[in-house]
């Protein structure tokens, strides 16, 4: 007898550092391309919702008050286990995602996003003094302008491209010090390893939230959230940018939509222009002296 | 008499059976404006100032901080040298700041690990600044020791301290060890207050300076305590849990304990024994940070929105 029984995965929510399942109970299956079952995947609710900003809330003053070397290392060791799971995350691309038109195949797509992980890595201690200046002012004192993580940051991931995106989106929101609550309805299976990624990279527990489920049912309740500082998100359906505007509207959250990105393109995915949206700028006086 | 005994994997087990209950919207919403007046807002710090408890008083007499309906809470509660900083800020409050109690520790808390004579007068000072209630801790050291008539006198001798002021009774359940230990402590309170003609008293759980504080197992065993002496008497005797409940949930999960447990006594109809445990002249909660989270949850419910830390002021 070599048959044996495959094990297959449950991919479960990652929150606060652990890999809870829903609150709620609710699961789904997983169907690969041939139709066999891949595994099975929680679908988050609300509450799922609330704990992960609730742990994104009190894991942000210990990554804010981090050196930026430090949130950098850490950074580039996630690019590092990334590497380290090429070969998983190519097999459940290719089972559990159609590649879009033109975007880039499994293979391609775990190679950018370790690309960009590398690339925010490098950025966690220099932004400063690409966003950051000194103001010329005529008078007996410096002023001096400095980027601050603007606090816990909802991202809202388009369908496909699951891993890719995720990465793009995450990584230069995280490396300024903001923690993040992320919501894919992309291939859950894909976005939970990438919990696995993060849990073994010394990222402290609550900086990444990662639910998967309906973006229809929890977005409205991530941009009403009052404890939510910014959301950000990309290649959403029309009426859910709208609940976004609603919602982020109430307590004037730091928005960010974007539209037809191409996650392939180095050249416009590196860049501090994803790194400004959630920053605020502080500006301070400092006398000059004798 | 002879003592009752606690089954404590039971007393666990049916503890635990109370957080399983479903609770739908409507009585949700009836549960926690019930949890919020029955708060004794608490603070017990070395740092205590009085401007820290004229702060504190503003948050009792208005949780919400003026943007939601909300009840008063029950009381303050504070050490006895700022009793009267306490009274003197609620009065100033208007009627909402009136109708708000002031409790004071006293009798050397939280050790309780001074001289009979200290501790009585100590008692009297805060009575005498203004405050209407006194929670007094008993002396473990003499429980545990097997001394029981001390604790029963020193009992006896507060209510007679107290005056006018109602008296709760900590049994720091925290260092009594076993449940029926808790059990017997109550059970010895409740005798010595009523032997004491004690009108309005209360036993407590904890002084909030020892962990574990108020656990559920250990609320329920003081609460049959309290049902098996009104069963007997037809008196009643208050329970103030205190210490460690600081979520909206766990309030709710507390009062679901106390209904099925005290509240249904007499079938729980208005005018029944069970009604007048429900209120906040026979249950209390001693805490602080569970102000904030009934008022997040309650405006959850009116809104539809998850509020921010930001949105309602600390006391």
């Amino acid at each position: 007898m070599t048959d044996r029984l495959a094990v297959a995965k449950t991919y479960k929510l990652f929150i606060a550092g652990a890999f809870p399942r829903s609150e709620s109970g609710r699961s789904e299956v997983i169907a690969g391309a041939d139709g066999r079952v891949v595994g099975h995947s929680c679908r988050a609710s609300r509450k799922d919702l609330r704990d992960a900003v609730v742990a994104a809330r009190k894991a942000l003053g210990g990554w804010s008050n981090a050196t930026p070397y430090l949130r950098g290392q850490i950074l580039y060791r996630m690019a590092e286990m990334l590497e380290g799971k090429r070969a998983e995350f190519e097999s459940l691309l290719a089972q559990t995602e159609r590649p879009p038109a033109g975007g880039p195949d499994a293979r391609a797509q775990v190679t950018l996003a370790v690309d960009r992980l590398v690339a925010f890595a490098g950025w966690a201690d220099k932004y400063h003094h690409v966003l950051g200046c000194q103001n010329g002012v005529s008078a007996p004192y410096w002023n001096i302008t400095v980027p601050e993580p603007t606090g816990v940051i909802g991202v809202v991931c388009p369908p496909s491209v699951a891993l890719l995106a995720l990465v793009s989106l995450a990584a230069p929101i995280v490396c300024t010090g903001n923690t993040v609550v992320a919501i894919s309805p992309a291939s859950p299976a894909v976005v939970s390893v990438f919990g696995e990624v993060c849990a073994t990279s010394d990222l402290p527990g609550g900086v990444v939230n990662l639910l998967t489920g309906s973006t229809a049912e929890l977005v409205p309740h991530l941009a009403k959230h009052r404890d939510v500082d910014g959301i950000c998100a990309a290649d959403c359906p029309p009426e859910l940018e709208r609940e976004i505007r609603l919602g982020t509207a109430d307590n004037m959250k730091r928005t960010s939509l974007r539209r037809a990105v191409d996650w392939a393109d180095a050249q416009a995915c590196h860049g501090p222009g994803w790194i400004e949206p959630f920053v605020e700028f502080k500006t301070v006086w400092h006398p000059i002296g004798a | 008499m002879p003592r009752a005994t606690v089954d404590a994997v039971m007393a666990e087990q049916r503890a635990a059976s109370f957080t399983r209950r479903s609770i739908k919207a409507e009585s949700k919403g009836a549960a926690l404006r019930l949890a919020l007046s029955m708060v004794d807002l608490t603070t017990l710090e070395g740092k205590d100032t009085p401007e820290k408890v004229r702060s504190l008083c503003r948050k009792a007499a208005d949780p919400g901080d003026g943007t939601l309906d909300l009840p008063a809470v029950a009381a303050v509660c504070v050490y006895p040298t700022l009793a009267g900083v306490a009274r003197g800020a609620l009065d100033a409050l208007g009627s909402r700041g009136r109708g708000v109690k002031v409790a004071a520790v006293a009798t050397g808390f939280p050790s309780g690990q001074y001289p009979l004579k200290v501790r009585l007068a100590d008692v009297r000072r805060a009575v005498e600044a203004g405050a209407d209630e006194i929670d007094m801790v008993i002396s473990r050291g003499a429980f545990l020791a097997g001394d029981r008539r001390r604790v029963r006198e020193e009992i006896a001798q507060t209510v007679e301290a107290c005056g006018r002021a109602h008296l709760k009774v900590i049994l720091e359940t925290g260092e009594l060890e076993t449940l029926d230990n808790v059990r017997a402590a109550s059970d010895l309170a409740i005798e010595a207050l009523d032997g004491a003609g004690a009108h309005g008293a209360f036993i407590k759980t904890s002084t909030g300076k020892v962990e574990p504080a108020a656990t559920m197992p250990v609320t329920l065993v003081m609460l049959e305590a309290i049902r098996d002496h009104y069963l007997a008497t037809g008196r009643l005797i208050g329970m103030k849990p205190a210490g460690g409940i600081r979520t909206a949930k766990q309030a709710v999960h507390y009062l679901v304990m106390l209904h099925e447990t005290l509240g249904v006594l007499e079938g729980g109809g208005p005018g029944s024994a069970g009604a007048k445990f429900m209120t906040p002249d026979w249950f209390r909660f001693g805490a602080s940070a569970l102000v904030n989270d009934l008022c997040r949850q309650i405006a959850w419910l009116e809104r539809g929105r998850y509020m921010a830390r930001y949105d309602f002021a600390e006391a």
